[in-house]
Order: structure tokens, then C-alpha cells, then sequence
């Protein structure tokens, strides 16, 4: 019996390791992944200001701060219960999508694109963001202006990019100027340009090529939970949920419900939950006849929403739907759906400058302390992202559960891991390009170890268990 | 020659590392002077080998080693360790590596009580035993880098500011010494400020400051002057942006009309902000006693090395 580590996975936000096993005959045995990390913020954040959260909860994240901050925000919104003015909430829904773009750019382009622009089997050394600018200096530089354009777009709408201050409860603490607007304008263009030739460039370039491996790694038959407006259209900021079974039949429930369709699992090997929808049927995360599992981020979003509201994004969304149909369990397509929601939030980037509300100095109502619970949602980049707190009558809080999008994820993470090392490993044959493309699957969830472990400690480990055919354990194999 | 750097997160938002994206075009010209040798965000290099076959981690020799984060297990203990050995110059980037951040105000906590709210206090999870089969072991409490290992150079901040990041790369690449400045956020904020305050009452930010958008910063009044709690008098400076055409240097959170939490940590090592605060907050007349939540508000970022500490049980 022959034990493959990969440590750590790169590429990715926070450490794991994978550990493949492999039988006598070079076959995969098991792999059982297993994350190890909590960092207490459910904890430490009792106690507090209410009001203060919103800049507390931005340090679970810095790769996606404002997803925690507008939920934050929108918690708030709900324990003092105000509404914020139309411009309050336009300058949020407007950082969001800035954020968006920005993340986007940074995960298919930093992150995972270089798996696909370098290919999967390229020397370690080269595969990654720099072998990319080196190999085409153009595009490394748009690159790297256009994931920096939106940074600084959100300092000037803003002030702090990351770990931001100006989303509060009743609005937003920065109105925005008509000077800063027409400073932002010709930037969100370019970004809105870049965002038209990263997704051309994929589809023509990138995705061809490695389609074959698209159907075959990873691959996992879940159920899909985003958000929608009434209508059924994609939204990242609002709406309802709405969770959709393998085949495609859903039910919608808002977010004040989340405790009756959303429960977490524990298993005395790991710190990280396993969310699963509660209505159907017991946690199981056999690959033959998976059970509760399902799954969030863009292509979770991608399947659930009927349209979406922006032309060409919606174009993009009918031409996927055309070639791979709805819903698609193909993993690696997470990164194709995250360029369309690129797409999606570069133009909404220019419809909310265009929007008359964007400049109303009325962005902020004042609010008073009480004792009531409020629950905030949106949709982060990885996923349905739920902040649920609870005030005393000074508005000190008393009680805080967090649901974020990677740990939705976890589960199928591991399903994938498990799917893609049978699928490549045979005959005792790998290299490494074979285990970056059990990577890739890890990296096509984008998943952020450092918000799915908010709930302890800070650097994450993954463990592996090897069973053998009886489920016994026969081999324990961890990153400490 | 290229100088070599290795690049280590341990307790981690991963804000830092965003941060030194946010150089922007300019690191496309850094880049080419320095050879990232090891950096698990952006780059494959495996600590076992690239096929996993080796016994012991290996973090490449580097010029510059930079770790983010504090320390939380003996894993991360580990790898520090592994770190300092390796790199000549070692830099503790932001907050949570110089402070222990955010993450080490769970320092207030004894570890149980926090597994007690996690496995069998939460409104969605079925309760369970804390997990704890082959677990790796948390430390007793966050920790700063500097109580782990020795540490050459600090860049607090959460995150810190990208221009911090080429200074003081630039000044390592030139061999020289980098430092920042002994100054707090006072120094640079362009608010008017009269020495005194309107009342006697704190106030939280449940309402706007009063401010006057499109005019020049000083006809703005400093926001603790107006009675809202603000850390800039005991916070180091270094976070603000220059702004477009007037080139005033404005801290961050005071360009979002919100006063300062403290993140860049306290103007000298040693200093104690919550002392010093209360100091500050009685000498323009405001009462000091009546800042909410006063321990963790005033110690938000900088929790470890001591600062923050389970409190003892109340005598009944």
C-alpha cells in the first residue's frame, strides 16, 4: 500500500493537504479529507456593539470582506429594524459588485486560470500567475491593472477596500459624489471591457481544450442552493433562497426560515461542519448515493436562477445552458460560470453608476438600541453566506450563528476529491500533473479555508482517513 | 541577482496577501527583482516534494521570509520556526502576525467555552462531542509571531497598506534598514481639531458624524471632538491614501466618515492604547468611563502578547 500526499494544495485561500491511498494495486483505496481549523468569531463576537460587528466580522475574510460586511450590515439592518434609503442600499449592491469583479479576476486569473493558460501539466515553477505574465506579458498586465481597478474603485467609493467600515446599520456611512462617479465611470468600463475578453478568451482558448477532463474530474451529482429575486432572477445581494434537488425540481423558502431547511453535521474527525439540506434525508456523502448534499458558488447560482437581468451575461448564461444543459453537475464548470458572473457584475458595476439614486446624499437613517435578532444574507462569491444575531436591549449581542459559503461546499469538496483521485489514478501510474488535476477540482469550489474556519483557529489542515472496504480505518494521515 | 522570498500565512484572513496585490502594475516591476521561492497562495511549490515523497517540509533558504498571521496551533508554531531557520530577514506583514489581530480576540476566551458555543451551542448544528480525534492541538491562545520566533522587521495594519509593502521591499532590496515612523493617526488626519469636546457623552456610531463632503478636510470637525469614540490618538499612522488632486494624505475608515478602531496596532512598541485612550478621552472633557465594551473595543486588533486574557470568574 503505496500513500500520495499533496501538501499543501495551492492556488487556494488557507492550507489543506490531500492524501490519496492507494491499494495493492496502485487503485485508490479511499481518501477521506478532513479540515481542522476554527477560529471562534461565533464566540468573541458575543458581547459586542452590534453596530461594531459589521467591521469585526470583514477579518474572517480578506479575500472577500465585503460579503461579510454587507451581511453584517444587513443583519444590523434587520436587529434595529430600519431600511436603509434607495442610495444606501444602491452604494452597497454597487460594492458588491466591484468586489465581485475583483475576486473573480483574482481566482480565475491568480488562482485557478493558470491550471487551464499554462495547462495542468506545465512545471510547477510556471504555472501560476507570474509564468503567466512571463509567457504572455499583456495579458499578465491587464491582469493585474484590472483586478487592481476594482480595489481602487472601492477606496474611493469607500475609503478601505478590504476590511471595509462604510456598510452600517440604516445605510451606508459614505455618500458618493458626482466628482467621484465620473472618476469611476471610465474605470468600471475597462474592468467591464476585460471582463468581455476573459470570457471570450476562455471559450475560444481555454475551455476547449480541456474539456474532455472537464466531464470526467471531480464530478459529483448534488443539489444547488443560491439566491433569486420573485422572478427567479440571479441575485447577489437580495432575494430569496431558492434550493434545487439533482433533478432540477426546487423549493424557496427567505432567509429568516434558514433553520428549517439548513442543518449542520458533525463528525468527531474534523472541525469544519457539513451544512445539508435537512428535509432530505440524512447527511451521507457516498459518491454511488449522496444524501442532504448540496452544493453553492457561481455554478450553484448559474443552475438555480432562470435569467439573468444584464444582456451579456444573460447571452452567456443561454449559450451555457445550450451546450451543457440545467442543472450541471460538472465541477470544473464553476470556473466558466464564474466568468459569467464576472460579466454579470462588470455590468452592473455601470448600471448602478448610471443610476440616478447613486448620489442622493440620503444613504444612512440613524437607529436605536433594542433587543431582537436580526438575520443577513448574501450571496459571497463562494457561496449562500448567512449572518444570524441576537441583541440585548443595548444592543450588545447576546447570540451570533454564521453559515458561509465554503463550508455549504464542504462536503461536495470532499466527494470531489475522492471522485477525481479514482478517476486519475490507475495502475499505481501518477505524476505531478496528475495530482494537480486533483487539485484543480479542489480549486474550481475557489474555496476560502479561512471563512469556512471562522470559527477558531486560523490555519487550516486537512486530514485523511484511508478505510478499507469494511469502512475500518486502516491508515490516518494528516497535515500537523 | 534576484532576491529570494518565501511567503507563509498562518492565522489568516488573507487580506495581507491581497494587500500585496494591491501594489498594482508597480509589482509587475518588482517582480522581476525578486524570485518568489516558495508562496502557497500563488505558487505549487509542495512542502513534501512536488509528488509528496519526502520525510521532512521543506521551505526553500530565502533572502526574505514574510509571514502573515499569528500563531494558533503548534502546526503554525511549526512552520514560524521552519521559517525563521530558513529566511535571513524575516518580516511579520500585518496585524494579526505583529498583534495577533482580530483572531486574538478569542484570547478572551478559555478554549473550552469556545468548542461549547461551536459544537453544542449553535442553532443549526446537531450537537456533538467537540471533535477532537487525532486533531492537531491548539495553543492555549493566539499569538503574535514575535513571541514565537524572533522577527526583523513589522508592518502591522489590517491589512496593511500596499505602499508599506514596497517601501519596505524596496529598502531590503537596497539592504537598508525599514521602519516606520513613530506617529499616530492624528498626526496625518487633515480633521479640525480644538482640544475639547462639545459634551460630556460618548457616542456610538449608531448615527452619522457630522461632516462636509466636497469641501477641504479641515472643515470637517474631528470626530472624537464630536463625541464619537475614535483610536486615532493612540494608533500608529500608515494606513491613509493620498487623495486624487489635493494630494491630502486621509486615514482610511475617517475618508468613510467612520472613526478609527485601532488596526495598525499602538505608535510604540510597548505602549498600552487602552490606558492611553482613556487618557485621551478625558483630557477634551469627554467621560471616560462610558465607552461600551471598553476591554475588547480598545485591545480590537491587538490581543495577543498578553493583551487580551480570559477574565476571572466574578466573586459571587
Amino acid at each position: 500500500m503505496k500513500t500520495i500526499t499533496i501538501y499543501p494544495v495551492t492556488r487556494i485561500e488557507g492550507h489543506a493537504k490531500v492524501t490519496i491511498n492507494l491499494d495493492d494495486d496502485g487503485n485508490v483505496a479511499d481518501t477521506f479529507v478532513n479540515v481542522v481549523e476554527l477560529r471562534g468569531f461565533e464566540k468573541f463576537c458575543i458581547g459586542r456593539p452590534v453596530e461594531e460587528l459589521p467591521r469585526i466580522v470583514t477579518s474572517i475574510c480578506g479575500v472577500c470582506p465585503w460579503s461579510h460586511h454587507l451581511a453584517s450590515a444587513k443583519a444590523n439592518d434587520a436587529v434595529f429594524g430600519v431600511t436603509p434609503p434607495p442610495a444606501g442600499r444602491k452604494l452597497r449592491q454597487l460594492c458588491n459588485a466591484v468586489a465581485y469583479t475583483e475576486e473573480h479576476i483574482l481566482h480565475f486569473f491568480f488562482l485557478s486560470g493558470a491550471d487551464y493558460v499554462m495547462g495542468p501539466d506545465s512545471d510547477y515553477s510556471v504555472r501560476n500567475v507570474i509564468g503567466i505574465a512571463q509567457a504572455n506579458p499583456e495579458i499578465g498586465k491587464q491582469v493585474v491593472r484590472n483586478r487592481h481597478l476594482g480595489s481602487q474603485m472601492l477606496n474611493i467609493i469607500s475609503g478601505k477596500s478590504i476590511h471595509p467600515v462604510t456598510a452600517v446599520p440604516g445605510g451606508f456611512s459614505k455618500p458618493l459624489t458626482e466628482d467621484e462617479r465620473r472618476q469611476l465611470l471610465p474605470m468600471a468600463n475597462e474592468v467591464l471591457e476585460f471582463a468581455k475578453f476573459a470570457m471570450a478568451f476562455a471559450k475560444e482558448n481555454l475551455f476547449p481544450k480541456y474539456l474532455e477532463t472537464v466531464k470526467t474530474v471531480g464530478v459529483i451529482n448534488t443539489g444547488f442552493l443560491g439566491t433569486v429575486t420573485d422572478d427567479g432572477t440571479l441575485d447577489l445581494y437580495e432575494g430569496k433562497a431558492r434550493l434545487m434537488k439533482p433533478d432540477g425540481s426546487y423549493e424557496e423558502f427567505p432567509y429568516d426560515q434558514y433553520t428549517d431547511f439548513i442543518g449542520e453535521h458533525i463528525e468527531p474527525w474534523t472541525y469544519l461542519k457539513f451544512p445539508y439540506a435537512k428535509k432530505w434525508g440524512p447527511f451521507s456523502m457516498d459518491l454511488d448515493s449522496p444524501s442532504g448534499i448540496y452544493r453553492t458558488n457561481s455554478l450553484a447560482r448559474m443552475n438555480v436562477c432562470d435569467q439573468i437581468s444584464t444582456p451579456l451575461a444573460q447571452k452567456e448564461l443561454e449559450e451555457f445552458r445550450e451546450e451543457f444543459g440545467r442543472p450541471v453537475q460538472f465541477t470544473l464548470l464553476y470556473n466558466w460560470a464564474r466568468l459569467i458572473e464576472l460579466l454579470y457584475n462588470a455590468e452592473k458595476v455601470v448600471e448602478l453608476l448610471n443610476d440616478s439614486d447613486i448620489t442622493s446624499a440620503e444613504t444612512r437613517v440613524p437607529v436605536t438600541p433594542r433587543a431582537a435578532r436580526g438575520i443577513g444574507c448574501v450571496e459571497a462569491p463562494r457561496g449562500t453566506l448567512i449572518h444570524d444575531y441576537e441583541t440585548d436591549a443595548d444592543g450588545l449581542v447576546t447570540n451570533v450563528n454564521l453559515i458561509v459559503g465554503t463550508t455549504h461546499n464542504n462536503a461536495p469538496i470532499n466527494m470531489s476529491v475522492k471522485q477525481a483521485a479514482k478517476t486519475l489514478i490507475k495502475d499505481g501510474t501518477y505524476d505531478q500533473g496528475t495530482l494537480n488535476k486533483v487539485e484543480m477540482a479542489i480549486r474550481a469550489y475557489d474555496p476560502c479555508l479561512s471563512c469556512a474556519t471562522h470559527k477558531l483557529d486560523g490555519s487550516i489542515a486537512v486530514k485523511i482517513e484511508i478505510r478499507n472496504a469494511k469502512g475500518q480505518v486502516v491508515e490516518t494521515l494528516a497535515n500537523w | 541577482m534576484a532576491v529570494k522570498v518565501a511567503e507563509e500565512w498562518l492565522n489568516i484572513c488573507g487580506g495581507c496577501e491581497v494587500t500585496i496585490l494591491d501594489i498594482g502594475e508597480p509589482l509587475l516591476d518588482l517582480l522581476g527583482q525578486l524570485n518568489f521561492v516558495h508562496m502557497p497562495v500563488l505558487m505549487d511549490h509542495k512542502y513534501f516534494g512536488q509528488t509528496g515523497d519526502k520525510d521532512q517540509m521543506e521551505i526553500p533558504e530565502a533572502d526574505v521570509g514574510i509571514i502573515s498571521g499569528g500563531v494558533r496551533t503548534e502546526k503554525e508554531k511549526h512552520v514560524a520556526e521552519e521559517m525563521r531557520k530558513k529566511c535571513k530577514t524575516l518580516v511579520a506583514l500585518g496585524s494579526c502576525a505583529c498583534y495577533g489581530g482580530i483572531p486574538a480576540m478569542a484570547n478572551m476566551f478559555p478554549l473550552a467555552d469556545l468548542y461549547q458555543k461551536v459544537y453544542r451551542d449553535s442553532k443549526t448544528t446537531d450537537p456533538a462531542e467537540t471533535p477532537a480525534k487525532d486533531l492537531p492541538p491548539l495553543l492555549d491562545r493566539v499569538y503574535a509571531v514575535d513571541e514565537v520566533v524572533p522577527v526583523d522587521v513589522s508592518i502591522p495594519g489590517c491589512p496593511t497598506n500596499p505602499d508599506l509593502v514596497v517601501q519596505a521591499l524596496t529598502a531590503l532590496l537596497e539592504g537598508k534598514e525599514f521602519k516606520l515612523e513613530e506617529r499616530s493617526v492624528c498626526d496625518e488626519c487633515p480633521v479640525k481639531r480644538e482640544k475639547k469636546a462639545a459634551g460630556g457623552q460618548i457616542k456610538r456610531t449608531l448615527d452619522s458624524v457630522e461632516f462636509q463632503q466636497g469641501q477641504p478636510w479641515e472643515n470637517t470637525r474631528c470626530y472624537m471632538e464630536q463625541g464619537y469614540l475614535c483610536l486615532g490618538p493612540v494608533t500608529l499612522a500608515g494606513c491613509g491614501h493620498k487623495e486624487e488632486g489635493n494630494g491630502t494624505t486621509v486615514p482610511r475608515c475617517i475618508k468613510g466618515y467612520m472613526p478609527c478602531r485601532g488596526c495598525f496596532g499602538p505608535i510604540r512598541k510597548g505602549a498600552n492604547p487602552l490606558v492611553d485612550m482613556m487618557t485621551a478621552i478625558s483630557s477634551i472633557g469627554l467621560d471616560a468611563k462610558q465607552v461600551p465594551d471598553r476591554r475588547a473595543l480598545l485591545n480590537r486588533y491587538i490581543g495577543g502578547q498578553n493583551r487580551l486574557r480570559p477574565l476571572p470568574a466574578r466573586p459571587r
